[in-house]
Formats: C-alpha cells, sequence, structure tokens
C-alpha cells in the first residue's frame, strides 16, 4: 500500500504505525506521530492500523522562537 | 519575581533557539546570557539523518527549561494538536500557544487563539498565549483558564521593539498580578530594558540575538538591559514633566549680574 511519510509518497507492507515507523528508521527517536491530522499518543502506535492513502506526520525537537 | 504556573525563572530572559549559525554558538548565547527558558518547535523529522534527535541533545544539556511553541498554526486544530504532540514529546505543560492569522505581520488569529487556550487549559495544559495588547481579548484568555499572557511587541522577527508602548502600559496596570511577557518583535537589548521597565515580568526573544554579528555577546547585553530595567522598574522611576525642573538648588545661587 501506498503512504504519506512526512509529504513523501512510501510504498510499505507495515500493518501498524509502529511498524512504519521501524521499517523508516525511528525506532527509539524522540519523535510524535499524527495519523491523518489527529495525534496518536506513543503508547497506541502498536496497535494503530494502517490503511492505503493514509497520510503519517512524524515530528521531533527543532528549534523554535 | 511572579511565577509562571508555579515556577520560579532563573531569569526573565526566554530565549529562542532558531536561526543561531551554529549549536555550539546557540549554547554559547545560552551560557553567556544566563537565560532560563529555551522555546522550542516540532517539525518533521527524517529517518536517515534525524537532525531533531542531536537538537534535543544540545537543549537537554543547557539544563534549561523548555517551552514548546506551536509555531506556524494558522488554525485551533493544527494548534491543538501540535501541543498535544508537544506534551507528550517533551513532557511539559507549557505550550506556547500561537495561531497565526496573517501571513505579513504574523499577527495572532485571537479569535482562534482564544478558543485554542480554553481547549488546552481545560485539558491541563498551562498555556502562555501569544497575543496582542487587546485588553479584551486579555481578559478572554485569562477566563479561558490561561495564567500569563504574552503580548507582542512587534511583529516576529522585525526587530521594530515596542511598537505600542501605551498599549503594553495599559496592558500592565490592567492586569496588575497576572505575569506578562513581552514576546517577539524586539531588536536591541534598549528594547528590552523598556519592556522590564514598564513592569513586565520577562521577554520572550529569539532572532535579534540569533541573528547578530555575536549572538553570544548579544545575549549578554540582553539579559544585562533585563536585569537593568528590572532594576529600575523595581526603583520606582521619578515621573515625567513637560516642563524644566532645575536639578541644581535655586537657594544660595549668587547674584552675580
Amino acid at each position: 500500500m501506498n503512504i504519506q511519510l512526512n509529504g513523501e509518497m512510501k510504498q510499505t507492507d507495515a500493518a501498524t504505525l509502529e511498524a512504519l515507523l521501524d521499517e523508516h528508521g525511528f525506532g527509539g527517536a524522540k519523535i510524535a506521530t499524527a495519523l491523518n491530522g489527529e495525534f496518536v499518543p506513543a503508547p497506541l502506535r502498536a496497535s494503530t492500523k494502517l490503511k492505503d492513502g493514509d497520510r503519517l506526520e512524524v515530528l521531533a525537537p527543532m528549534q523554535g522562537g | 519575581m511572579r511565577e509562571f504556573y508555579g515556577t520560579s525563572l532563573p531569569n526573565p530572559l526566554m530565549l529562542g533557539t532558531a536561526q543561531y549559525p551554529s549549536p555550539a554558538i546557540l549554547a554559547d548565547a545560552f551560557r553567556r546570557s544566563g537565560a532560563g527558558v529555551a522555546t522550542v518547535s516540532l517539525r518533521r523529522e527524517s529517518g536517515t539523518d534525524r537532525a531533531g534527535q542531536e537538537f534535543w541533545k544540545l537543549i537537554n544539556d543547557l539544563g534549561v527549561l523548555v517551552l514548546p511553541n506551536t509555531a506556524g498554526c494558522h488554525s485551533v486544530k493544527e494548534a491543538v494538536t501540535t501541543a498535544h504532540m508537544a506534551r507528550e514529546m517533551f513532557d511539559t505543560k507549557w505550550i506556547k500557544l500561537e495561531v497565526i492569522g496573517e501571513d505579513d505581520t504574523l499577527q495572532p488569529d485571537v479569535f482562534g487563539l482564544v478558543e485554542a487556550a480554553k481547549i488546552l487549559t481545560d485539558e491541563g495544559f498551562q498555556v502562555f498565549p501569544y497575543t496582542t495588547e487587546d485588553l479584551v481579548v486579555a481578559d478572554k484568555l485569562l477566563n479561558a483558564g490561561c495564567e500569563v499572557l504574552m503580548p507582542w511587541g512587534a511583529p516576529i522577527g522585525s526587530g521594530l521593539g515596542l511598537n505600542n508602548v501605551f498599549g503594553l502600559r495599559a496592558m500592565r496596570a490592567h492586569f496588575p498580578d497576572v505575569p506578562l511577557v513581552v514576546d517577539a518583535g524586539l531588536g536591541l537589548p534598549s528594547h528590552a530594558a523598556a519592556a522590564m521597565e514598564l513592569g513586565y515580568d520577562a521577554v520572550l526573544l529569539n532572532t535579534a540575538v540569533a541573528k547578530a554579528g555575536d549572538p553570544a555577546a548579544m545575549a549578554e547585553a540582553f539579559s544585562k538591559a533585563i536585569e537593568a530595567g528590572k532594576i529600575a522598574h523595581d526603583s520606582d522611576p521619578m515621573e515625567i514633566r513637560d516642563m524644566a525642573s532645575p536639578s541644581t538648588p535655586v537657594i544660595g545661587k549668587a547674584f552675580l549680574s
């Protein structure tokens, strides 16, 4: 299926949000996630199923004013 | 010094973390200024370069309080979702709430701001709202549960200083017990001193330090100006008058003409 990860289209077989994060090198990283515009708390990533066309945002601490 | 949601700041300077020439210079600016709060944001992370992870280590090592922002959010939903993500990521109830209404001035959308502030304070957030000096909006933010107000000095990144001294002074007078922070638009240490002389409790700035030729030295200059402004305010400044009043005694002056 195709998932939009931070604005880029990715092909994946990952069934869950957590699996997708592992697949793309986010394991152990300090991040926060939102699926289709809705915040997904870290404890729910493993049970959050993905479907074709989902939009995933993976955010990290960044410089800000 | 007034507390911010029960927390005393070691120093009334809140310093942004963006636009520095290098991470080392950023760290030096914090060290030389003694700033006690760092503002940070959330942005897209790459699983390959993991830039956010390096940045977080740098901030963690500074040993300062972290104030995450919702910079760039233009809607209530965006701002609220960003706040949820920030709370989990930074493990803090603090959120610098920005809901931007206009792109040329980055003026807050005060209607959306009040709505988002209500949602977030109801959820237990401790909201630092980036607002204007409008007293009616300020009152609505306090009614929504905010215990701190952060009026702008001037548009973000402009360096113009205090655009509406009358409005900022009125705000201080109208809310004598509310912690007030001038946030944004400062360009020079004298602007920060002026804010503190008005009785503000802290100032928040970024660009004026980060874009200076020597950011660490400028951070120190701001810190000293803030301290001077605070001492001046606490010293109860003289009242201004329109006409001259001789400072040298007139009594005892010789008649020499």
